[in-house]
């Protein structure tokens, strides 16, 4: 190229960095940066046909029974609340350590309430009128509730928030509070 | 041009350009790759609601999106207000999710096929009927990774 500068003249790269730019603009308006967020849960498998009905091994006290109607009211356990108290409660449920197995729970002990963590499960069920909105909350509200006590646990236990657990720790904790939320089997009343 | 050749004799030589394009180049390829276009348009209204425990979808090319919510204005006319739900670029009834996820699946190798994740991305007014609908497509295409889609709030919820 060099050698043949006097002959051929080079070409002019001036213009090559405002073609550059103009890519460079069009990709930046149509890039969306933003990150899809969301609540991550995953489906049960549809129960077999022939398979009866799971023996109801739980113990009534050991489920959290949270309805939701058409008119977006809840009733928890059989009696009515309101959103912003569901964390609340769903955290005494969990955490109430009713037999004393569970050595690092601080729950009040009350016989109504859970076991121990891990048996506790947090039923859900919804009306087919519910708000998806509505519904949204419930489920973070409960998952808010799980998240309070890992967190907790994690700074009694390891010093650190929970978000910033070794693999190994994570999971120990998340052994300590397994997060099981049952929805129930969708029925089809009257619709 | 001219007028830079000129000056080169003076003491002072001009500031050489000849990387620029090197550094554009180099963000251009930059936001080439992190680029997502757009796939679809969106045919239905979808205003998500807000939640604080919400965790952040990864690897974006294994997530199949199912919209639901009210058709768009210029849509309402022939389709009504009745929340539909949009798959790739259509409406699509209930029953075809199945077909759906399976579609999604072929496209992909065995691998990502087990690790494909729905994001239902759903307006809030929509009333829980149809979701329900959805999710139970969704076991029977023994498809169970799901993602509810929705806006970070970092508030408490009201």
């Amino acid at each position: 190229m060099a050698r043949n500068k006097r002959a051929i003249p080079e070409i002019n790269a001036g213009s090559m960095a405002d073609i550059a730019f103009l890519l460079l603009i069009f990709f930046l308006v149509t890039t969306t940066m933003d990150v899809d967020t969301g609540i991550q849960r995953k489906l049960p498998p549809i129960p077999e046909e022939d398979q009866l009905d799971p023996p109801d091994q739980a113990n009534k006290r050991n489920i959290f029974i949270v309805l939701v109607n058409a008119y977006d009211q809840l009733l928890v356990n059989e009696e009515p609340m309101q959103v912003e108290d569901l964390k609340e409660k769903a955290k005494a449920f969990i955490d109430n350590n009713g037999d004393g197995s569970c050595t690092y729970c601080r729950g009040a002990q009350s016989p109504q309430l859970s076991d121990n963590p891990t048996k506790a499960i947090v039923s859900l069920q919804n009306d087919r009128g519910t708000s998806y909105e509505m519904y949204i909350k419930v489920q973070n509200e409960l998952a808010a509730a799980f998240s309070e006590l890992r967190e907790d646990i994690s700074m009694r236990k390891f010093d650190k928030p929970f978000a910033e657990l070794s693999d190994e720790e994570s999971k120990e904790v998340k052994g300590m509070y397994p997060q099981m939320i049952s929805e129930a089997e969708p029925k089809n009343i009257g619709s | 041009m001219s007028k830079f050749k000129k000056k080169q004799g003076d003491s002072q030589p001009a500031i050489s350009t000849a990387s620029l394009p090197d550094i554009v180049f180099m963000l251009l390829f930059f936001f080439m790759v992190t680029t997502v276009m757009r796939e679809v348009t969106l045919l239905v209204e979808v205003k998500l609601p807000a939640a604080t425990e919400v965790e952040k979808l990864r690897r974006k090319n294994l997530v199949s999106y199912i919209y639901v919510g009210k058709p768009t204005r210029p849509l309402q006319a022939t389709f009504g207000t009745e929340p539909r739900m949009q798959l790739n670029d259509t409406y699509a009834s209930v029953e075809q999710i199945q077909e759906f996820v399976g579609q999604e699946r072929d496209a992909r190798n065995e691998e990502e096929a087990k690790a494909l994740t729905n994001s239902i991305k759903a307006d809030g007014e929509v009333k829980m009927g149809i979701i329900t609908d959805i999710k139970q497509e969704l076991r029977k295409a023994q498809s169970f990774k799901l993602n509810y889609a929705t806006r970070r709030d970092l508030k408490d919820i009201k």
